[in-house]
């Protein structure tokens, strides 16, 4: 007699689930909004996933584990794609900790020199631990960053310790301080220089952020009243639920009542200042992506059934693209929007 | 039979099933009340609840109001001050009715 083989039914990957339950296209749809690509302003290159740190909701997973770096090949040819490209003027560095990459003094120069405006999303620790591989120090940065007029762009979760330390571990706001007061020095954040500070905040949970201006406000007063403490503004932005901060929710039992959160607040003139309308996002190994919470994603830009890397880089194609969209984006059109930039509204 | 499901917070509608305009009318003042800011913002007003939440120990308005605290930009440190604003005001309105409670003893010739 043969043997009859009963095949189970197959699982539905969780994440398929998540995405069919909360479909950001259909929200789209229903509210008559198209979301094509404007222009591409902004290059933001993820130069590397090693980071002196390990927050609780890091969306791109950074740790002193993580290996991954832009070579320099790559980090040439980001440069060419700046010199030949006009409409983009600005580059982004993010990370990791972007201090991290071998070749990340060099990137920030060479991209000085081409005069784009160039902005690092600096973690502040790193300049006082200094590359946890290595050993090797990065005290040097604030003045680097001043030489070469970097907009200085810091998570600081809040303005107190207990929150700081919760989110980015023990000790990272006493150090945090230590760094801001040593950007300070150098002039930034303070009236009269050009030299911006700004900081992040987002949520130390499974909540909102308050709005942006109230936290401004709070963050202004408490960080001048306690430690002298001067920058220019406050990003807020609203916790992505991808990778880290997803299986946190889920651990806690609250990913559904997050999303339903999200989905509740989602705001259709948030939706319209979206970064990835005027960014566009590359990884270590140069692929292109709609923006960093894609990129973690594995979202590629597929054109003409080929990746869009900084290889084969083809402006007009990009922006004649169609942005893919998630569940995870209910997080940037949630109340007034959350951008690398903050509110959009 | 279990009480005070957490879910049930979501069903606060279905009170208004015999008597829905008086439950819009609830809604509507507690709106107006609580979610916007007026001469207090919206964080000062959140504290207020949260204490109230838990002089009336109600779990549902703990749970709310907690998250509340938080979203309009409260701390632990606000929100524990806040609770014990609450139970100092608990404390002191037990103890003030010990005048009460003088008064009834010099009644009995005890005081």
């Amino acid at each position: 007699m043969s043997q009859v083989t009963v095949l189970r039914p197959r699982e539905i990957p969780q994440d398929r689930v998540d995405e069919a339950k909360y479909n950001f296209n259909k929200a789209l749809s229903e509210k008559n909004i198209d979301l094509p690509p404007q222009n591409i302003e902004t290059l933001q290159i993820n130069i590397t996933k090693l980071c002196n740190q390990t927050c609780l909701h890091c969306h791109v997973d950074a740790s002193p584990k993580r290996k991954e770096q832009m070579d320099l090949e790559s980090v040439d040819r980001c440069l060419e794609i700046l010199s030949s490209n006009k409409s983009i003027k600005n580059l982004d560095l993010t990370g990791g900790a972007p201090e991290l990459n071998p070749h990340f003094d060099y990137l920030v120069k060479e991209a000085t020199k081409l005069d784009k405006h160039v902005m690092v999303r600096h973690n502040l620790t790193v300049t006082i631990d200094g590359n946890p591989v290595t050993g090797e120090t990065k005290e040097y940065l604030p003045e680097f960053y001043a030489e070469n007029r970097v907009e200085v762009i810091s998570s600081l979760p809040y303005y107190q310790e207990y929150f700081t330390d919760k989110q980015r571990g023990k000790g990272v706001f006493e150090k945090s301080i230590e760094s801001i007061l040593l950007l300070n020095e150098q002039g930034f954040g303070k009236q009269g220089t050009s030299l911006e500070l700004n900081f992040v905040y987002n949520p130390v949970g499974a909540f909102l952020p308050a709005s942006q201006e109230n936290l401004e406000t709070d963050f202004k007063r408490e960080l001048h009243k306690k430690y002298g403490i001067e920058f220019n503004n406050l990003f807020v932005i609203t916790n992505m639920p991808i990778n880290r901060f997803k299986q946190q929710l889920k651990r806690l039992g609250a990913y559904d009542e997050y999303m339903e959160k999200l989905v509740k607040a989602f705001n259709p003139s948030a939706a319209q200042g979206v970064m990835c309308r005027s960014l566009i996002s590359v990884s270590h190994d140069g692929r292109i992506y709609d923006c960093d919470f894609n990129q973690m994603l594995e979202m590629d830009v597929i054109i003409d059934h080929e990746p869009m890397t900084i290889f084969n880089f083809d402006y007009e194609k990009l922006v004649n693209r169609r942005i893919m969209f998630g569940s995870h984006c209910f997080g940037c059109t949630a109340g007034s929007g959350s951008s690398c930039g903050g509110a959009t509204t | 039979m279990e009480y005070y499901d957490s879910k049930d917070l979501k069903r606060f509608n279905e009170v208004g099933k015999f008597s829905e305009d008086l439950m819009k009318k609830f809604f509507d003042y507690y709106n107006a009340a609580v979610g916007e800011d007026g001469a207090l913002t919206k964080r000062e007003k959140a504290l207020i609840a949260l204490a109230v939440s838990h002089v009336k120990q109600c779990p549902y308005c703990i749970d709310s109001y907690t998250t509340q605290c938080l979203e309009s930009g409260a701390d632990p440190e606000q929100m524990t001050e806040a609770i014990h604003v609450a139970a100092s005001l608990e404390a002191g309105i037990t103890l003030i009715h010990g005048i009460q409670m003088h008064n009834s003893l010099e009644r009995n010739g005890a005081l």
